[in-house]
């Protein structure tokens, strides 16, 4: 299954926890799942998945455990949803679409010319 | 969909960007180089691109309008400096007015545009070098014009693009 940060973020309750844990720096699991109204397994596995992503990391205290934010991880989503970034981006797809056209074009040039 | 690699140094106030086209390095050159083709992919929709004039050679250049939905109106200029048939140029990019008079408000950028044949077409890479580190923050934050990409965009619709790109 795919895990990497993107994943992470791609779902709504995800980024809810994100923003939540980075309000406190560290959070208590119970208290994530105290404040959605949807049940605590759902929300254990949220927290399971950003784990895996790499966007947060658990650690033990007495019977307690907290999660944090991976900053380096976070820095790396902060990178992404950069304007220029998509604005470069959405070029790109569009240039792929020009290409797409040229090539159909040249292919087409090529089969007449062998006839 | 292919991945964008992007990387920011901004210490040395550049950008590297880094993206496979499935075509050949002769295509993908002509994509980047002739106006009538360039109009149709360099403004991120819904905006659309306007040549005004296009000279492609070297200290030649291209004047541009990126349009908006409303009427907007953002005019920009490449100066090509250098060219290497199918394999690079380089030159500068600003915005300007309609009469093709540089910003001086508005960050300039350096880009070098490299062709390389790869596995599955072209691979472009692009350096785009700022004057300042403030110009380059404010491009990054701006995303070149308020409103321009981020506007547009919804989270969702944003983070969905952003999963295509890493897959």
């Amino acid at each position: 299954m795919r895990r990497d940060i993107f994943q992470g973020i791609a779902d709504p309750v995800r980024r809810e926890i994100i923003l939540m844990i980075a309000n406190k720096n560290s959070l208590n699991v119970n208290s994530v799942a105290e404040r959605f109204d949807i049940s605590r397994p759902a929300v254990s596995k949220h927290l399971k998945i950003l784990g895996e992503c790499g966007l947060i990391k658990f650690t033990q205290s007495g019977r307690e455990r907290f999660c944090e934010l991976e900053l380096v991880k976070m820095k790396e989503v902060s990178d992404w949803i950069d304007p220029f970034m998509i604005l470069l981006n959405e070029r790109f797809n569009n240039l792929d679409n020009v290409l797409s056209d040229l090539n159909k074009k040249s292919k087409n040039i090529n089969s007449k010319t062998k006839k | 969909m292919e991945k964008t690699i992007y990387t920011k140094d901004i210490p040395n106030k550049k950008i590297f960007v880094k993206r496979e086209f499935n075509s050949s390095p002769e295509i993908v050159w002509k994509a980047w180089t002739e106006s009538e083709l360039l109009d149709k992919w360099w403004a991120p929709k819904p905006w659309t691109a306007k040549t005004k004039s296009m000279d492609f050679t070297e200290g030649g250049t291209w004047m541009y309008c990126m349009c908006g939905p409303d009427d907007e109106k953002v005019w920009c200029k490449v100066v090509y400096k250098k060219i290497d048939e199918i394999k690079s140029f380089e030159g500068t990019d600003a915005f300007c007015d309609e009469n093709g008079i540089e910003s001086t408000e508005m960050p300039g950028m350096y880009w070098i545009v490299s062709f390389k044949p790869s596995e599955n077409g072209t691979t472009v890479d692009v350096e785009i070098t700022f004057d300042s580190e403030e110009d380059l923050k404010k491009i990054v934050e701006m995303g070149f014009q308020d409103g321009f990409a981020s506007g547009h965009y919804n989270l969702d619709e944003l983070l969905r693009d952003l999963t295509d790109i890493k897959n």
